[in-house]
């Protein structure tokens, strides 16, 4: 008998008793469409973590200056991390000091409580921000501390409307301050807290605004991401030679970060799959249990088949391909679930789909799983009937 | 054809020794039409079981067209039964969701028969038994009568040495069961060996021979003409 045969005979079998093969599938099916559906939404949650820490550019490096505890005023002075950078000119860039805080932005009638960010003029190329109207700000502006700011379109949208905003005058903490420029837009829909609801202003300036003289923060940006850990290290020393101690400051660098992201993500994504893992084998052990009732039912079809001329290898052979069959086909169906489920369900989350190509190894995998799963759960049912003696098998009714 | 030399089967039950057969010797040439008869635990059926190399004895030589059977493997027994032996049961024992044309099918798809050739030669087997125009019916579709058929076109097929079958009336209304039996016999007389076994000494008597079991003993074995002219 070839393996044809027993094949169709399988899928026969497995066809016409339909309500109980689904049932019997149901827990591969729900194993492996909880496999995928799990395994996605980590993967979905990597891919959008990865976009957003990508569009900051995967050169940059962060430094900042902790001043922990009442009255302690460490800080690095705007041109000893100039020197370094250009010193370093075959590692670094660019360098901008960043300075933080928070304002109220008025024009008109209209106002937005936003983040105000004080920046030099490196800070443009630094983050590869773009103008869409007027200029950035000039090293003439940060000389002269002018009250001149670029915000981004967030802002443009909740203050201007249609209007034009260069040019115009706005109030920021009370402040008269003109536009100089707006920035191209991060996003199609800019919202609150995006990278489009800022407003930037020359950092000499802003320590003023925001009543922070210390500068507690930088940006600077590697010649290449190539060169990250070398850049890194070079600042690392520097700050350590100037506060002797590593706790005062904190140097990050994206491309670490996205580094551990994606190792923290990959360990959740393999728990994930472990734990779904954990219903595939369940839903072998029903296939098992099924199998056997089968092989009780079907006594006497085995000591027909026997007394015909069927071997054990046929008898095995059947009943492997038929729990394989059914597993398989399970594997199938939870494919589609898994597949069609994490769509929607990425979907609802706000995340992105995670494209058909990434989802490659998940689906093979959790299929390979689940047919490995129908032979092996398969073989004791498949191995007790083949054992069946033809004599005893004939008699039962 | 069939040379029993004697046969012993014992079965142990606790503590008592049961032998259903109790030294059995037993000679069928080619081409004969042999009744073996005897009540209910007489142990005719495990006799059967010897013939049919469904079962082994506990002691004693068995040959089949000169191919001794102790001693086989399962499989080996399994690949003689599916070459020598053509089984008709009280029963039918039909595949109930395959085709008429299916079940005469297994038999050659164990024996490893191409497609074709298969389903020749299931066909022919169908058109002997006068089951042509039903073969794509399943067994419940078709009544007691023409489920005999079928399962006679299925122990045919394989072109078998010999045709074992086992009370092959025992569920058939007298009508039908003659025309089971006049067909069991021209199968005889195409040059099958047949042998049938039956608790029914009416039903023994159409046999040219006719073989009494008792206690696992064979007590009479006597030729009947009359029985071929019946």
């Amino acid at each position: 008998m070839n393996i044809f045969m027993a094949f169709k005979m399988a899928v026969d079998s497995v066809w016409s008793s339909k309500i109980r093969s689904l049932l019997t599938m149901l827990g591969i099916i729900i194993g492996v469409a909880s496999v995928i559906i799990l395994v996605n939404i980590v993967t979905a949650a990597t891919l959008s973590m990865r976009t957003q820490l990508e569009s900051m550019g995967t050169n940059l490096i962060q430094v900042t200056i902790n001043n922990r505890g009442w009255g302690q005023t460490r800080s690095v002075s705007v041109k000893d991390i100039e020197q370094l950078t250009e010193e370093n000119a075959d590692l670094f860039s660019a360098v901008s000091p960043v300075v933080s805080g928070m304002g109220t932005i008025k024009y008109g009638t209209e106002n937005v409580n936003t983040s105000i960010t004080g920046v030099s003029e490196t800070y443009i190329d630094i983050r590869s921000l773009e103008v869409e109207e007027g200029r950035f700000i000039s090293e003439n502006d940060i000389d002269n501390r002018s009250n001149v700011v670029v915000i981004g379109e967030y802002i443009r949208k909740q203050l201007f409307g249609t209007e034009s905003p260069v040019g115009q005058t706005v109030k920021i903490n009370n402040e008269k301050f003109t536009v100089i420029g707006l920035l191209k837009a991060a996003s199609t829909n800019s919202s609150a807290g995006s990278s489009d609801d800022v407003m930037l202003l020359p950092y000499s300036r802003a320590t003023r605004l925001v009543r922070n003289a210390n500068i507690n923060s930088f940006v600077v940006s590697a010649v290449s991401s190539d060169y990250m850990s070398e850049a890194t290290d070079a600042i690392d020393n520097f700050l350590y030679k100037k506060f002797k101690s590593d706790d005062s400051y904190f140097v990050f660098n994206t491309a670490e970060l996205i580094d551990t992201i994606d190792d923290a993500l990959g360990v959740m994504s393999l728990l994930m799959a472990g734990i779904a893992g954990i219903s595939l084998v369940v839903g072998g052990i029903g296939i098992m249990n099924i199998m056997l009732v089968t092989v009780t039912e079907r006594t006497r079809e085995i000591g027909i088949r026997k007394s015909i001329g069927a071997k054990r290898k046929s008898i095995i052979t059947q009943f492997l391909i038929e729990s394989a069959v059914i597993s398989c086909i399970g594997g199938i169906i939870g494919i589609v679930v898994g597949v069609v489920g994490s769509y929607f369900v990425c979907r609802a989350m706000d995340m992105g789909a995670v494209p058909l190509s990434e989802q490659a190894t998940v689906i093979l995998g959790s299929f390979a799983f689940s047919a490995l799963i129908g032979i092996f759960f398969g073989l004791y049912p498949a191995n007790k009937a083949a054992k069946l003696n033809p004599i005893d098998a004939l008699r039962n009714d | 054809m069939i040379r029993i030399r004697n046969m012993y089967k014992i079965y142990t039950m606790g503590d008592v020794e049961v032998r259903a057969l109790n030294g059995i010797n037993l000679h069928i040439k080619p081409k004969e039409f042999v009744s073996i008869i005897g009540p209910s635990g007489s142990g005719k059926s495990t006799l059967m079981n010897m013939i049919g190399c469904l079962d082994t004895a506990t002691s004693g030589d068995y040959w089949i067209d000169g191919i001794p059977v102790e001693n086989m493997s399962e499989d080996d027994l399994a690949a003689l039964r599916n070459e020598k032996i053509g089984f008709i049961f009280q029963g039918y024992n039909l595949l109930p969701k395959l085709s008429a044309l299916e079940n005469v099918e297994l038999p050659l798809i164990y024996r490893g028969i191409s497609p074709s050739r298969r389903r020749e030669l299931a066909e022919a087997a169908l058109v002997r038994v006068g089951m042509e125009s039903r073969m794509h019916h399943k067994p419940k579709e078709l009544s007691g009568g023409q489920q005999q058929r079928v399962a006679i076109a299925r122990a045919l097929s394989n072109k078998p040495s010999l045709i074992l079958a086992d009370e092959p009336t025992g569920a058939l209304d007298s009508k039908t069961g003659i025309e089971v039996l006049q067909m069991m016999k021209d199968i005889h007389a195409e040059g099958n060996t047949v042998v049938l076994i039956t608790h029914d000494s009416k039903i023994a008597a159409h046999a040219e021979r006719i073989v009494t079991i008792s206690d696992g003993q064979i007590t009479s074995d006597t030729t009947s003409k009359e029985g071929i002219e019946a």
